[in-house]
Order: structure tokens, then sequence, then C-alpha cells
């Protein structure tokens, strides 16, 4: 807050200043699931120091689009994209929050936290192989569960989704014949259960059917009070779906080698098994620094002043050491002559 | 009009020819303001030419779209089932057939409603009831897709898995065809219950449609049959419906072409789902337009959205070939009726 107003006042101050180096209003396209705490961030943001940043929730999939032919200053991704594949198209990306993705059932008398799934049963459900809530292996993770002896209709979602590439990737790591059949995508060839559009159409497909499981994205787990079950992570614990266990997630992988991380099956005792971040991408070589400026101390901002924002939106932020590392990857962002781009809010 | 009156009387004429007066029948006027007819002569054929050129753009768009997958699968892609972005192969017989299959379904069901809808409206309801029923027929055609699939899905799916669908496969159990036909997850997602819902929505076209066109059948004509002692029945099948069957088939084409094209509304309750394992009317489905309002946002560049893109062209012909088949049929009803007479 405190470097805010500083920034507000200087803002004020230099209007002319401030124009050469940045610019008063920058465009980002891409992911659905960050939206609401992107549109927080930069409605904050603009109330601080008076810079508008639209971003619009087009889908992963259109918004690296629109990074590739330079019409947005940044673009948002669900989905991390291969080192390769940004070193070939002059790229780089940074996480920006962590979400987790959980399993929800309509099972009556079943209440939240009381079903107990891993993996191998999760994937042969949506397989289509354990077809009852009586099946032999989901037994034996709930000796002591009344289940009833019903058909189980898995829920999936039918559009392309950052939420779908962590839920297959997570599979595909468990569970083998996952792996060999369908892996894994933002859209894959699913064998089994029926689709609906969105998180809040897979949520009302699972409140509609008896019997029925779906997976959706941990914010609207805990704003709709669904009955989300526990995971066995890579550690053998059976885990809830909590901020810690995201950010224990988050903590176990190797952010400094690498923003190529998709936290999945991550180990530690605490971690939640489907957890995955959101990554903005930009170029690293600028064709309009001003903009790419404007961009990074908008982040540089959120990182510093958005924490509290995330968490009510239930949004897990990046632990601080990522952060750190994040901001020393900025440097590789220059402009044509081969100057890196200045974020620093006060320097 | 003019021709009965005096010259003087038109204003056009005084202006234009003063010389020709006490000359009856007067000639055409020249025209003064030839400029404005020429230039709204070239907008009315520009707007038109602005059409097709729209139709071709649109062709054309599609085709370079989806040259990928043309090249890649050719005329196969109509026939293969399997949809996999993760392994990059797609085949487009799943969305098709979805498509096909619910518009017929919706097709089986509105049109004889509609039908009954119109009768009704034309020859049976009693004058009070006409106007209130047809508006709130037209209003029905003003309601939003996407408040069709929300109430297909929360409201009216329920009722058809519980008091429909669950009874059907009790009753239909171990029958061969029909056993089958019925088979599948009895949760009210999917061909049937997509079917129903474009029904529900292309009655009011269908019906408002038939309504206009009954009602311009000459009095006389219905007057003449009912003095000869035909039936209301006989009245409705033997004249009227050969007067307006031009009118009615338009009406039904376009209630089909609205079915084909829907798009929310079927991907509420269809269910998404790119198999092809059973031809059973429970079974969860896709067409060809929630394939795309699904997968297109998220579609990675190449060759899934090629295929996406080629799923469009499919559905363009669908389209076309429907609406050529209902000229052929009119012009084959003209025909008939030629040889009758």
């Amino acid at each position: 807050m405190k470097i805010s107003m500083r920034v507000a006042t200087v803002g004020l101050a230099g209007l002319c200043l401030t124009g050469l180096a940045s610019a008063q209003e920058i465009t980002g396209a891409g992911a659905t699931f960050p939206a609401p705490v992107y549109a927080k961030w930069a409605s904050d943001y603009n109330k601080a120091t008076g810079v508008k940043v639209n971003y619009q929730s087009v889908g992963s999939g259109a918004g690296i689009k629109q990074i590739d032919s330079k019409t947005v200053a940044f673009g948002a991704s669900d989905m991390p994209l291969k080192d390769e594949d940004l070193a070939r198209k002059g790229q780089m990306q940074f996480p920006t929050v962590i979400g987790g993705v959980v399993p929800v059932v309509n099972i009556k008398g079943i209440a939240p936290g009381q079903l107990k799934l891993n993996g191998q049963v999760l994937g042969d459900i949506y397989l289509g192989k354990i077809t009852k809530w009586t099946d032999p292996a989901i037994k034996a993770l709930n000796p002591t569960l009344a289940l009833p002896d019903a058909a189980i209709a898995p829920v999936r979602r039918a559009d392309g989704s950052g939420t779908t590439f962590g839920f297959t990737n997570y599979l595909s790591k468990v569970n083998a014949e996952w792996k060999s059949k369908v892996g894994e995508g933002t859209a894959v060839n699913w064998p089994a259960g029926a689709g609906g559009k969105g998180n809040e159409g897979v949520a009302a497909f699972v409140n509609r059917l008896p019997n029925s499981i779906g997976y959706v994205e941990y914010a609207y787990v805990k704003q709709n009070k669904m009955t989300y079950a526990l995971m066995q992570n890579s550690a053998g614990n059976f885990v809830a779906p909590e901020a810690g266990a995201f950010k224990a997630a988050a903590a176990g992988a190797d952010w400094s080698r690498s923003f190529y991380q998709i936290l999945t099956n991550q180990p530690g005792k605490d971690s939640w098994p489907i957890t995955s971040a959101t990554f903005i991408i930009m170029y690293k070589t600028q064709e309009k620094p001003a903009e790419a400026a404007t961009a990074l101390k908008f982040f540089d901002w959120a990182y510093k002043n958005g924490d509290k924002t995330a968490d009510s939106l239930d949004y897990v932020p990046m632990p601080p050491v990522v952060k750190a590392q994040i901001e020393k990857a900025w440097g590789e962002i220059k402009d044509a002559s081969g100057k890196p781009v200045a974020f620093r809010q006060v320097q | 009009m003019s021709s009965t009156l005096p010259a003087h009387e038109n204003p056009f004429e005084l202006a234009a020819g003063q010389a020709r007066d006490m000359t009856p029948p007067p000639a055409r006027p020249a025209r003064s303001n030839a400029w404005a007819d020429r230039l709204f002569g070239w907008a009315a054929k520009g707007a038109a030419l602005v059409t097709l050129a729209l139709l071709a753009g649109i062709l054309v768009s599609l085709l370079v779209g989806a040259r990928p997958a043309i090249e890649k699968y050719g005329l196969g892609f109509l026939s293969n089932s399997v949809w996999d972005p993760v392994a990059g192969e797609f085949g487009g017989l799943v969305m098709i057939y979805g498509t096909v299959a619910t518009s017929l379904i919706a097709l089986i069901i509105a049109v004889p409603v509609s039908f009954g809808i119109a009768l009704f409206l034309t020859e049976l309801s009693p004058a009070w009831l006409k106007r209130p029923l047809g508006t709130a027929i037209e209003l029905l055609a003003a309601v939003p897709s996407i408040v069709y699939g929300m109430w297909g899905l929360l409201v009216f799916s329920p009722v058809l898995a519980t008091y429909v669908q669950q009874p059907l496969q009790a009753l239909f159990a171990g029958v061969p065809y029909l056993g089958a036909l019925v088979s599948g997850p009895p949760v009210g997602i999917g061909i049937l219950s997509a079917g129903i819902i474009l029904a529900i929505m292309i009655i009011p076209f269908i019906a408002a449609v038939m309504r206009d066109v009954f009602d311009v059948t000459p009095p006389m004509l219905k007057e003449s049959a009912y003095a000869l002692g035909s039936t209301t029945w006989e009245v409705v099948s033997r004249v009227v419906l050969p007067y307006t069957k031009a009118g009615v088939v338009g009406g039904i084409m376009l209630g089909l072409g609205r079915a084909l094209g829907e798009t929310m509304a079927v991907t509420f309750v269809i269910g998404n789902f790119n198999q092809l394992d059973s031809l059973s009317l429970f079974q969860a489905a896709n067409s060809i337009t929630s394939a795309l309002a699904n997968e297109f946002a998220e579609a990675a560049s190449g060759l899934h959205q090629a295929a996406l893109m080629y799923l469009g062209l499919v559905l363009f012909f669908i389209t076309f070939v429907v609406l050529a088949l209902s000229k052929l049929l009119l012009a084959r009803l003209r025909r008939n009726e030629g040889v009758r007479a």
C-alpha cells in the first residue's frame, strides 16, 4: 500500500515523465481461470496509479494466439508452454497465482471431505472401468463409508480448459492406462461421461445428477460449498483441498531451473496432488517497450500488493522465493536495442 | 391511380410537363429525379450483391481455414468417429450424426404440433382467444436460446429422466432394437433431450408461419368447400394445405434451419460426448455447433482448429442441402398439381 501511494503521487506529479517510459493503457488476453483475480488487480492498480490494464478472458488457447500475433502486451495460459517452444518463439513465461483442481461428488449422505480417492481410482472412474460406487477399489479406500449401490455418473468439462489440462495431466502421471489411452491436454477424447460448459456447467451437472462425480476449480468448490473428496498424494496421505495444501505443492517444485512446472503429483506430505499454476507469456524482445514496462510494473505491483486480493478470491499467491526468481527473470525482457525493460516502481 | 385523376391534381405532372395538359390519357411524366431512381436501383442491387459476396466469402474463408484438415482426411473425415485432440486425430461423424439426429427428432415433434396450433388458431379457436394465443406463440419465439438450455438442464432433463426414460427402459428391457434405442444412462442428457428442447424452440417459428399462410387462404375457397358439405378436416387438408403448401414447407425449413444451427441450448443438454458407441436416444452425444462453441477458444492452431473449421463447412453444406431439397420438394408438389388438373 505504501508503495502504491508513493506511485500515485509520483504518477500524478510527473505524468509526462512516466509517459515516456510506459504506456497508460495495455491489454492482455488469455486464460479464464485467473480472470477474476487479474480483473481485481487491474481495478486496484488503476485506482492506485491511473494506469489501465484490460484483461480479456478469452481462453488460454486464444490468449497464446493473441500474444503470438502481438496484438496484446501479454498473453495468459493455464498450461505452461514448453521451454523449447518459448525459445523458438522468443517468448518467456512466469506464473502468477496457484489454484487446484478438486474432485466433487453428489452422493446422498456423503459430507464434504468424507470420500477418499486416489489417482488410480479417479482415472478408472473416468475411463469407465469403475462404474459403481460399491466397486471394491473404492471400498478399499473407504472401508467405513456407506456408499450406494448405484452407477457413477462422471462429469467433465466439455470446453477446452486449463482445468482439464491439470486434471488429465495428473491422471496421466498416476494411471498408466489413462496415459496410454487418453493422455493429457486442454481437451481430450473422453471415454466416458457427460460434459458441462465451464466450471459452472460441471457444477450444475454434479448438483443435478445423483451419484455423479466431477472436477472443478478450488475457488468454485469453496464458494459453492460443494462436496469435495480427499485425494491421496504422492506421499500416501489423504489431504483436503486447502490453500496450505496448494502452497505445499508449489513449494515442492524447482522453479529456479525453469518456470515450466506442472504442479501435479508433487512430493510433500501435505501437497494437494492436482495443483496447477497459471502463467503470463511475454515476448523477450519488445517492439513496444513502453507497453512491456507497464505490464511488468503491473505484475510487480500485484506480487507486492495483490496477495490479499488473491486470497480473498480463493487463489493462492506465489511463494516469496518464487516471486524473487520471477522478477530476476524479467531481466530477459529487453527493448530492440537490448536494454532491459525497466519495471521497478521506484528507481 | 393517376390515370383516373385530372392532370392538375397531380403535383408531379404539374411540375413535369405543362405542355401536355388536356391530352387524355396523359403520358408517363418524365422523371425529374432520375438520378435518385438510379441510385436507389444501384443501392438495391448492391445490397443483394453484398449478400452474395458475403456467402462466397464465408465459404472461401471456411475452405481456407479447413484446408489442413481437408488435405489430411479428405472425405474420410465425414465417416470417422474418432475425435482425439491429444493424439491429433479428428473425424466428424459423431457431431454430424448428433446434429442430424437432434434436428430430425425436433422436426418429428414440432411439425405435427405446429400444424395443430396453426389449425386451431385459424379454424377452430373462438375469436377472443386468437389474439392472446397468437401473441403468446410469437413471444415464445423471442425467448433467448440460453434460457431454453438452462431450463432444459435444470428443470426438463430431471423430469425426462424420472418419468420418461426410466419407465421406458423398464418397459423395453430385453426387447431387441427398441431396447437398444433406449439403453444408456437415464440421466436426461443426450440426443433425445436435445431433440425435444429443439422442438420446443422451433415450434413457435413453424406455428407462426403456418398460421400466417393458413390465414391468407381466400375465405371464398373455404366457404365453397364448406357449402359443398366438407368437414373442417376436409377443408384444411384438401383446400387450405394445397393452397398454402409453399408457405408451410417454408415454415418447416425455417424451423429446421434454426434446429441445425442452434448452439447454446443444445450444448447444455446434449452431454458433449464425442463417442459413438450406441445408437441409443438416451446416450450423450455432440453436435457440430456445440463442438465448435466448446472447443474453438482453446483449440491450438493447426489441425484441431482446421478440423473445427471443417465441421463448420460440413454444417454449411448440410444447411445448403436441406434448402435445395426443400426447393425440389416444392417443385415436385407443383408438378403433381399440374398433372391432377
